[in-house]
């Protein structure tokens, strides 16, 4: 008789999930304007042993540990956040096309950010993310409060079609802001479109707390969200404080993401793609695909960012228009498998 | 022994009384089936009972009174299936019914062995092993109920209500599903109340039957004194025999002479 166990996610997916995480990280490091051996980079980053590799040169150990390094690191956490976010969404809201640009979360952060830079009396660096950030919390909650009232919170339905509303007064309000200030488009442009180039370890000491905090609190509800899964009522009446829950999951969902926003500008998609190519492969259970998708989302950006700074080298494209391109026929891929009934 | 008593139970929706008035008392052990014409308000009913639907009046299972209780220890007491409970899709069986611990666990817990044990011991009880890995969404109408029966039990709640469990299944499937929720009720002496579709069905297994009309009890009791032709033609409008033959009743429609 088998013995009495939920199914787990087997080990050797675990295996490969670390292997690749290396090997993309790697991968990350290795490739730019100057290619750097994985060899040398390993060196490099081993610290101790630099001395006995007589091909890696100060030059290249400073691209590594000042530039390379803690952007990939960067792709990897925003990635990271961003995928688990929307993972964290679409169980929440049983809707698998839910991501953090559904709610308004990044037009938010958009406004935020472009009332920033057209008002050039503030010091920049210092309040475009706390801007992007109190714009994209301000978006969520009024989306969160517009749906929750509209029915009582009983459909998940009302607070997409809210977000899709709050997301457009926001866009609109930014469209506006950017037509009186043309002198600063380019700057606003290129803020939206999202990037990675300007990173450093400042950026990303300044997030890692709160994508760490955030990526936690989610873990943890990683059963819950399997729960969400059987609709409200039924949810309610086997315990599960549903109101409540949802709202530890988006506010935690949210802050990360308004934090990831905050120093990378708007990365779109990364929350619908990761967890669906994990859903097909894992299936749908949220133990397993939440903890996968910060994997994978990680994973995917660094790859998405190498693609960014090498196709048209030596010229970068914004990483946004990367995942735009591969999300957007993604997109339309998940609502076409799923008008038959997984959106409820 | 346990008893729930409902007592003047009242729900409003949208600025109109669906229930009211409306008193039970059950034990453990027995069945009472809500029966009545659409719109009677039977779901309200199980729904406001579920505490899903806002609703006034007196709940108290022994002396709790389940209007104090949180969410997660009213389900402790109370399951509850839908009508058409939605099925996850991509969610296996066991998952589907190891879902029902969630009263027995903090928000953030994970199960324990004690709880695959529960799901497993009710999978096994209910014949339902074969299915432990299917995807929830393959399984047929019949199986779907039972799995979703078998969630209701892993919740190990004594009083178990049911929303028509039976009107989407064939002849076949409804006796199988109802035989078990009889065997339930008397093996593992558990509370059940059910909405139900089919009159004659409904006379078959209940002890008693509640026949709701526009939210309130028409009549209440044991099935041969709820099921009569003068009460039917009144809340149905509808023109029916009820045929007696060993204690057993069936509810036949007759055709208006012409």
């Amino acid at each position: 008789m088998r013995t009495a166990t939920a199914r787990r996610t087997p080990g050797w997916v675990w295996t490969i999930s670390a292997v690749a995480v290396l090997v993309t990280i790697t991968l990350g490091v290795c490739i730019g304007a100057v290619y750097i051996t994985p060899t040398n980079v390993w060196t490099a980053l081993l610290g101790q042993f630099a001395a006995s590799n007589p091909s890696l040169s100060g030059a290249q150990e400073t691209i590594i540990w000042q530039l390379r390094l803690p952007r990939v690191l960067l792709a990897f956490v925003v990635g990271s956040m961003l995928a688990s976010a929307g993972c964290a969404y679409q169980g929440t809201f049983r809707n698998p096309l839910a991501d953090p640009y559904l709610l308004g979360v990044s037009a938010g952060a958009g406004l935020g950010a472009t009332l920033v830079i057209v008002n050039s009396n503030v010091t920049k660096n210092f309040y475009l993310p706390v801007a992007a950030f109190v714009g994209a919390m301000a978006a969520v909650s009024l989306t969160y409060f517009l749906g929750r009232s509209a029915i009582s919170g009983r459909s998940s339905t009302a607070l997409i079609l809210a977000g899709v509303a709050v997301a457009s007064v926001l866009t609109a309000g930014q469209t506006l802001i950017q037509q009186q200030n043309t002198d600063v488009l380019r700057e606003v442009y290129t803020w939206i479109l999202g990037r990675l180039s300007t990173s450093g370890w400042n950026e990303l000491l300044m997030v890692a707390p709160y994508i760490l905090i955030c990526s936690y609190v989610l873990l943890r509800y990683r059963r819950v969200l399997d729960v969400f899964a059987v609709g409200d009522e039924e949810a309610q009446t086997m315990g599960l404080p549903v109101s409540r829950a949802r709202g530890a999951i988006i506010v935690a969902a949210s802050l990360g993401t308004a934090a990831a926003v905050s120093v990378t500008g708007l990365i779109g998609f990364v929350g619908i793609i990761v967890p669906h190519i994990l859903r097909l492969i894992f299936g749908n259970s949220y133990r397993s695909l939440l903890p996968l998708s910060m994997i994978y989302g990680g994973v995917f950006l660094v790859l998405a960012d190498i693609l960014a700074r090498t196709v048209l080298a030596p010229q970068e494209i914004s990483i946004g228009v990367i995942t735009a391109l591969l999300g957007a026929p993604f997109f339309l891929f998940v609502l076409g498998s799923s008008k038959s009934g997984s959106i409820t | 022994m346990s008893k729930l008593t409902v007592k003047k139970l009242r729900v409003d929706l949208g600025g109109k009384a669906v229930i009211s008035d409306v008193s039970i008392t059950i034990s453990l052990g027995e069945w009472i089936c809500v029966i009545g014409p659409n719109g009677a308000g039977k779901s309200s009913l199980l729904k406001a009972i579920a505490g899903i639907v806002p609703s006034s009046g007196d709940m108290f299972i022994n002396d709790v009174n389940l209007r104090e209780l949180s969410h997660r220890d009213r389900a402790c007491w109370i399951a509850y299936v839908a009508q058409d409970p939605i099925m996850p899709p991509g969610m296996t069986v066991f998952n589907y019914v190891l879902l029902g611990r969630t009263a027995h666990l903090k928000m953030l817990a994970s199960e324990s062995q004690m709880d695959f044990e529960v799901a497993h011991f009710v999978i096994t009880e209910l014949g339902l092993e074969a299915f432990l890995d299917r995807d929830v969404t393959t399984l047929s109408g019949g199986e779907r109920q039972r799995v979703a029966i078998a969630r209701a039990l892993t919740q190990a709640s004594p009083i178990v209500l049911l929303d028509e469990p039976t009107t989407a299944l064939d002849v076949g499937y409804q006796q199988e599903v109802l035989e078990l929720i009889d065997r339930l009720c008397k093996e593992k002496k558990i509370a059940v109340i059910s909405t139900m579709h089919d009159l004659t069905v409904a006379g078959l297994y209940p002890n008693e039957l509640l026949l709701l009309h526009h939210g309130k009890i028409y009549d209440a009791g044991k099935p041969d004194r709820v099921l009569t032709r003068e009460n039917i033609a009144e809340v149905y409008g509808a023109n029916i025999e009820i045929i007696s033959t060993n204690g057993m009743l069936a509810v036949i429609p007759v055709r208006p002479q012409t």
